[in-house]
Parts: C-alpha cells; structure tokens; sequence
C-alpha cells in the first residue's frame, strides 16, 4: 500500500565524481507521488549516473538522497536491501539474466524476497507476462527474444514486486517507431493501474512528451530544466531549444584550450 | 487472520478486507481454496478491500480455477475502479465473473 509521504524522490545538492572528474554538480530533484519525471539529457551529461544515485549504488560526494523520505546515504545494507523491493528497474537493454528463462527472470525477486508458494509464484510471473503482452513466453530464454521483447520483459520484471516507484533506462531507445510507442502506451498503462511513480531516462524526444508529466533536463552534471511539458517548449535557453529541435550544440572552441587538448602540453 | 465468512445455500461468501498483499494474501487464498473444497459455489465480497497486490489477485485466479475445474462457479463483487483497472491490465475483467451487489451475484452462481 502506497505511504503517504508526497515526494517519493527528493534530490538536494547533489555532486557526485567518478575519480577527480565530476559527473552531478549540484542536483536539485524531486519527484512526486504518481508522478512521471522524464529526465533527458544528452550523452555523458550524467543521466545514468544520476539513476544509480537514486538506487544507492553509487555514494555521492556531498548532498542528500532520499527515497521514501529515508535518506539512503546513512541506510545499512539490509535497510537498503528493504527499500529496493520498492523499487522496480528496468535497464537499458533488458539486462536480464542469460541463463535462465524468462519466467525465472520476472520470479526472481519473487524466490528471493517472498515467503509465496510456488503456484502463486508462477501465476503471479504469468499475470505480469500478460500485462507486457508475453503471454506464453515464460520458458523461452532471453537470447530467442527480439528487441521489443527483451524491454517488455525488462518492464515485466520491474512490476515483478509490485513496486511503488519504478525507475526506467531508456525503456524504448533502438526499437523501431512502432513498437516504441507501444511501450510509451505500456508505460503509461502499467502507470494507471499499478499507481506508479515513474522515473524515466530517454533520450527519445517524442516518448517523453507523450509519457511525462514533468521533464529535467540534464547538462553538464546539472540540472537547467525543470518543469511542465508545456513549460519546456517556453524555454530560452539554447541547449532545450537544440534538443527540442533536435540541432546540434555548436560549441565554440576556444583555440588555446583546444590546442592543450590535442598536444597533451600544458 | 480470518476474513468473515457465512453461507447462503450453496454458496459460500468470502469478504476480503484491508490490505491483500504478500502477507495477507496467503491466508486468504487459503480460507477461498478450503470454501471451494467443501463443494460450494464461492462470491467474494471485495468492498473493504483497500489494495489488492499481485499474490492477491493471483490467489483470486487460482480460486477461479479450482472453481471451474470442479464445476463451481467463483464470482467477484463490488471492485473498486484501482482493483479493476489491475484485472483489465491482465485482461482478467474478461475472465473474472464481476458482480456490483452481492444479490445480482447470488442469483446467478444460484440461479
């Protein structure tokens, strides 16, 4: 059952670096209850670091975290561990296990969190395979999927637990037009009748307009957008007109800096 | 836990209430299954029900499927629109017996 707190993400200030180079530079984020938030972003513009910031996979540098209004910085394993059965994830490409089938893939969590007997285990497994439109694939391997298939198997492991926040990578990127607005509509779908709050990655430009409610946008490890589908589209600055127009930065480039780079001098 | 149980000819009625979910749910899927061994139609009242989770409406499709592989009827009253819109996601509104009073629901697993 749903807690009552309102925001389920709330990000303050958060810098994160991998080694002396930083990735997050004082994120501000919060995602509210039944919410969907869109983040974009280009590459490297720390989307993906962000999200595993949000699964507590990665410690930050400085700022707060919190999920359920914990904080998951000071949480202990098993806190942790507890807080992700909340949570459901779905990861760019699928990232399902090779070497079992499908079905165990979407049970897994089931075996591993839950006391259930196995019938209702494999009716559970085989209700979330219907809602993915994977009815009658529970015995196939991931490799026998297409690409469609692996994502709505990727989502139908996500729900696996019921999960309360779900937490999507690039759920329709290399898919052709057809099939990825067929998981938007699934998306949004899955959102109504399981009551989701819905954080999502992409950098399809069509997708989100369609499934957010809220977008931020990603540059630079910062965040210099966030609001309304309609707020966006009202934006001056020229890095959110580029991606709404889908024309590319033209960076200036500033000859000396430049000319380090390629020599390697200081 | 016991969910409030009572007869009405053949038939028994289940009312299911609070929150179906992993802890709950065993125990009702337990007292639905016994109900629908004793030889009785079942109806399950979900009125009070507040939430139903995935183990919830699964224990539901296993009673409807004991049901029918004995000659039982299994019928569902008073959903409310959240449990609904889970069934339609998994198109089980088209399989699932829905009845909005538990009358209409007695006269037909009865009738």
């Amino acid at each position: 059952m749903p807690e009552l707190s309102e925001s389920v993400v709330e990000i303050d200030n958060l810098v994160s670096h991998y080694g002396s180079r930083k990735i997050l530079d004082g994120i501000n984020l919060q995602v509210q209850r039944g919410e969907t938030m869109v983040i974009m972003g280009g590459s490297g513009a720390g989307k993906s670091t962000l999200l595993r910031h949000i699964l507590g996979l990665n410690l930050p540098s400085s700022g707060n975290i919190r999920i359920f209004g914990k904080e998951i910085t000071r949480l202990s394993n098993s806190e942790l561990s507890k807080l992700r059965t909340k949570i459901g994830v779905a990861f760019q490409g699928g990232a399902l296990l090779t070497s079992i089938t499908v079905a165990e893939n979407i049970n897994l969590p089931l075996r591993e969190h839950t006391k259930l007997n196995s019938e209702t285990i494999e009716i559970i497994t085989r209700l979330k395979l219907e809602m993915v439109n994977l009815s009658g694939c529970d015995r196939m391997m991931p490799s026998e999927l297409s690409g469609g298939m692996l994502k709505r198997a990727a989502l139908a492991r996500a729900v696996a637990m019921d999960p309360q926040l779900m937490i999507l990578d690039e759920p329709s990127s290399g898919l052709d037009p057809i099939t990825a607005v067929e998981i938007d509509e699934l998306v949004l779908r899955m959102k109504r009748a399981l009551n989701l709050t819905i954080v999502i990655i992409t950098h399809e430009l069509q997708s989100a307009l369609k499934i957010a409610d809220r977008i931020a946008v990603l540059c630079q490890g910062q965040v210099i957008f966030s609001g309304t589908k309609e707020q966006i589209h009202e934006s001056n600055n020229q890095y959110i007109q580029n991606l709404l127009n889908r024309t590319p930065s033209n960076n200036q480039i500033e000859g000396n800096e430049y000319l380090r780079r390629l020599t390697g001098l200081q | 836990m016991e969910y409030k149980s009572t007869i009405e000819g053949n038939c028994s009625i289940i009312a299911l209430s609070g929150e179906i979910d992993l802890q709950s749910s065993p125990p009702a899927r337990e007292q639905m299954l016994n109900a629908l061994k004793q030889n009785h139609h079942l109806m399950v009242d979900m009125s009070a029900v507040e939430y139903i989770d995935s183990s919830g409406i699964a224990s539901l499709v296993e009673g409807f499927q004991f049901a029918k592989t004995h000659d039982l009827k299994f019928g569902l009253v008073n959903i409310s629109q959240a449990t609904r819109q889970v069934l339609e996601l998994a198109r089980l509104d088209q399989i699932f017996l829905l009845f909005e009073t538990l009358d209409e629901g007695l006269a037909v697993i009865q009738g």
